[in-house]
């Protein structure tokens, strides 16, 4: 697709992208806490990936290569029309596979694969106030981050206990970074939260209509919040994908017919692929292959 | 328990004003452990504003607040850091509302409103700290059984007791109480004061009781100090006080009440 002119490099003007510069730099010094940032208005309504999308515009460069996904799919609509913006406005590479890009903008997911150290991951986050549901006022949750004061976080996990006698919180699980902040990992499943622990890859969150920055540098404890008799879990099926046969990643359960049919399915589409491509067949496949 | 002979709270020359409106004005008294003090008064005459300035949620424009703390010393409370005094706050002291729904977190269930005081200081973990919470419910005299349920299906005096219990559940030294009985049915008072003069009693509290009932506060308070527009007119103990009142308002005062 031809680059559209008329527009800066990235769409931003250099002005807006060193403003966001700045308080990504700050985000990574200061693991956890939520920079405030004077967010744009993006040719996009917010809810879409305005933060993610200001926050991938201020760090590409011509030479870098970018995937986009959104629940770990490549190919749906907020994904493939980021993936053509960038390609409109800045010219670059874009890509589907984890391993070719050094950009992965995302919405609800962490790639199964692992990342490496020359990797960026930019978040597209709704709401970045972990307390938010807890303590309605911003002063006073802003005040509750500057004194350690997280004892609330906890009253809503023993609340899911005491409802469902398991911590039922699945999403934007609280995670305490470098045993200070108490952040928001943005809605991916509590899945993927030990993908943050320790990853070689920075993590960059931008949310665009709460107008806050926050990272996670890479090599940082991320400890996802629990009580010492009902430790952190994360979801298990007892199927494995339909399609790649894999067990370990995390599935999509996708009803397929009006009479109750239904399979799961890996919801990292990449993933999937790269793995039927090496051989691999789940159930759905392997019936297939016998008829 | 520290030594009883020092007091606990040390208040000084205490005034408030709200523009040209008076608060409360020079203002000073002691506290020591295990004591209960009242304020009475008429509506209007300061008793909510002294509470406020003494218990660190108003800040006074003139004279000190001193509080012992765990480790012996007076301090001002207005001069501690707000870290020390937020968690002096959440721990040592304790402070009940008139209305429960200003004390209790109305969309988490009682056994988290109970336990939500000892997540902040630290408590991980789920059985100790549904444990304590099993033990203070029943410690007020509600039904375990209701632990699950949110404070909006409880009883006016249940969710009364509900909030006595999720403040002394850190084990506070000095609790602050606002009309704790007001807007209770007789019945429900008498039970509540029963409550609330065993648990004084069994625990050592000390305690300032602000309060415009003087039935409450001669049940449950050592010493009473009457406000009358904005200034402290008499104090002493609190027989004393009601049965041989010598400043024309406190005669006014409790001349006022019927006798039944």
């Amino acid at each position: 697709m031809a680059e559209t002119s008329g527009y800066n490099f990235a769409y931003l003007d250099e002005q807006t992208k060193r403003m966001i510069r700045r308080a990504l730099l700050k985000a990574i010094a200061v693991p956890g806490y939520q920079v405030p940032f004077a967010s744009r208005e993006m040719p996009m309504p917010y809810g879409w990936g305005t933060g993610g999308i200001q926050v991938t515009a201020s760090i590409v460069g011509r030479d870098d290569v970018l995937k986009v996904i959104d629940q770990g799919a490549d190919d749906t609509t907020n994904a493939v029309s980021i993936r053509k913006f960038f390609k409109r406005t800045a010219g670059i590479e874009t890509t589907t596979q984890t391993h070719e890009a050094n950009i992965i903008q995302t919405r609800h997911r962490i790639p199964e694969e692992d990342l490496r150290a020359d990797q960026i991951m930019v978040f597209q986050v709704p709401i970045p106030e972990p307390l938010r549901f807890l303590e309605p006022r911003e002063t006073e949750t802003r005040k509750m981050h500057a004194l350690e004061e997280y004892g609330l976080m906890h009253v809503k996990l023993y609340e899911d206990i005491s409802q469902h006698g398991h911590i039922a919180t699945t999403y934007a699980y609280p995670v305490a970074v470098k045993q200070r902040y108490v952040m928001d990992p943005s809605p991916i499943p509590k899945f993927d939260n030990p993908k943050i622990n320790r990853s070689p890859a920075l993590m960059l969150f931008g949310a665009g209509r709460e107008k806050r920055i926050y990272a996670v540098p890479p090599f940082t404890d991320v400890h996802s919040l629990d009580f010492e008799d009902f430790p952190f879990e994360i979801q298990t099926w007892r199927e494995a994908c339909a399609l790649c046969g894999a067990t370990g990643s995390f599935l999509d359960e996708i009803v397929t017919d009006d009479a109750g049919g239904r399979m799961f399915v890996c919801s990292d589409t990449d993933f999937c692929e790269k793995r039927r491509e090496a051989g691999h067949a789940g159930p759905a496949l392997a019936a297939e292959g016998a008829v | 328990m520290s030594d009883n002979h020092e007091p606990l709270l040390v208040v000084d020359g205490l005034s408030k004003r709200y523009g040209a409106q008076l608060g409360c004005r020079d203002v000073g008294f002691s506290l020591w452990p295990g004591e209960v003090v009242g304020v009475v008064g008429e509506s209007g005459s300061g008793k909510t504003t002294l509470l406020n300035c003494i218990s660190a949620r108003l800040t006074p424009d003139d004279g000190v607040v001193r509080y012992r703390t765990r480790l012996g010393t007076l301090s001002d409370i207005y001069q501690m850091s707000e870290p020390e005094r937020r968690m002096l706050m959440r721990t040592d002291w304790a402070f009940v509302h008139q209305n429960p729904r200003d004390g209790l977190r109305m969309k988490v269930s009682a056994g988290a409103n109970v336990g939500e005081r000892l997540m902040a200081v630290g408590a991980r973990h789920y059985g100790n700290i549904r444990g304590a919470a099993d033990d203070w419910l029943s410690k007020v005299e509600i039904d375990t059984g209701r632990i699950d349920d949110l404070p909006a299906t409880f009883s006016g005096g249940m969710q009364q007791r509900l909030q006595i219990a999720r403040n002394l559940v850190t084990g506070p030294r000095l609790v602050f109480m606002d009309e704790p009985t007001g807007g209770l049915d007789v019945s429900v008072q008498a039970r509540l004061l029963d409550l609330m003069r065993g648990l004084v009693g069994e625990l050592g509290l000390a305690a300032v009781i602000v309060t415009h009932d003087l039935a409450v506060a001669r049940l449950l308070s050592h010493r009473l100090m009457v406000m009358w527009r904005g200034e402290v007119v008499e104090q002493g103990l609190t027989d004393q006080v009601l049965d041989d009142p010598q400043h024309p308002y406190t005669q006014l005062l409790v001349s006022s009440v019927l006798q039944p």
